[in-house]
């Protein structure tokens, strides 16, 4: 079963990459956007384990090492086949 | 001063402050793997500067997660004093020793010159207890993710707490870039709570030498290692 972990930065927290990417839109002629947000995305493919294990396995992966939760939030998503 | 210096992979740094340390204390370091958990007692444990694992997930991420980080919280608790520059700096903020977060430099380019950092008013630490506040030092710096950031709470906390060790000044009044990141404050550098952890961005061990370019490096680190022996 995969577990998709999605990384962002917290709301107020500087994101030059996503400016830099809403500017070169605009360059583009993209006019169309308040702001862009870059993130991250981790996917964890584990072995068997219930649903409800591997989300609460995930979680404690993210407060320990995943996510530098000052900073960043996230959210788990499951893969279903 | 017995002192030691981590070594992950990916360090870069390690040679140059190895070689500033014997200069300067005229004892060498002991080299400390990160997978090493044994070390005898020492008065310094540096972080040096690089790219430990890759900068891989998140600069210092995987480094403060290493085993060797164990020892360093043990010597911390005995009162040991630890340097953590650069990378070194990101692996200490990483593993909870130091608060806040270091961030892509707001330009988004790698930054590599030489910064001019001011001296704060500061608790009592032996890093800054030997220099006068307000000094200036022209040190470098060489970074991607330096730009710390805090929220305002922090920021106020380390400053009215004396814990903001520099910040980057202008030497003159049209500079600016004198900040080489855009961290909040200008902040450079910051101590833990007791005085005795160090984290700063730029790297002293760069400015040892004339051929360097300059040694306010050599004058910081003397300072240090003088307080810390005494």
């Amino acid at each position: 079963m995969k577990v998709i972990v999605n990384i962002s930065l917290k709301e107020g927290v500087l994101d030059p990459e996503g400016q830099a990417i809403k500017t070169s839109l605009s360059n583009l002629g993209f006019e169309n956007l308040n702001d862009v947000q870059t993130g991250k995305q981790i996917i964890l493919n584990f072995k068997n384990l219930e649903e409800k294990e591997a989300v609460l396995e995930t979680k404690k992966m993210c407060e320990d090492l995943l996510v530098n939760t000052v900073i960043e939030k996230y959210k788990i998503n499951i893969l279903r086949d | 001063m017995r002192s030691g210096v981590t070594i992950f992979p990916g360090s870069n740094c390690d040679r140059d402050i190895i070689v500033a340390l014997k200069n300067i204390t005229g004892k060498a370091p002991i080299k400390m793997w990160h997978k090493d958990i044994e070390f005898p007692n020492l008065d310094l444990i540096v972080i040096p500067g690089g790219f430990s694992f890759g900068d891989y997930l998140r600069c210092g991420a995987l480094a403060a997660r290493s085993p060797v980080i164990k020892s360093i919280k043990n010597h911390i608790s005995r009162g040991g004093a630890v340097l953590g520059i650069c990378n070194g700096f990101q692996i200490l903020i990483e593993a909870g020793i130091l608060p806040g977060s270091l961030i892509r430099n707001k330009k988004l380019l790698f930054t590599c010159r030489d910064t001019m950092l001011e001296i704060q008013d500061t608790i009592v630490s032996p890093f800054l207890s030997g220099l006068k506040k307000e000094l200036h030092l022209n040190i470098p710096v060489a970074h991607n993710e330096g730009n710390f950031f805090a929220s305002e709470t922090l920021l106020n906390e380390l400053k009215n707490d004396g814990r903001i060790a520099f910040k980057y000044i202008k030497e003159i009044n049209n500079d600016i870039d004198y900040n080489p990141n855009g961290s909040s404050n200008d902040i450079a550098g910051i101590l833990s709570k007791n005085g005795r952890v160090l984290g700063m961005m730029p790297h002293p061990e760069r400015a040892i030498n004339k051929l360097h370019g300059g040694t306010d490096g050599l004058k910081f680190l003397t300072k240090s290692f003088e307080q810390i022996i005494g």
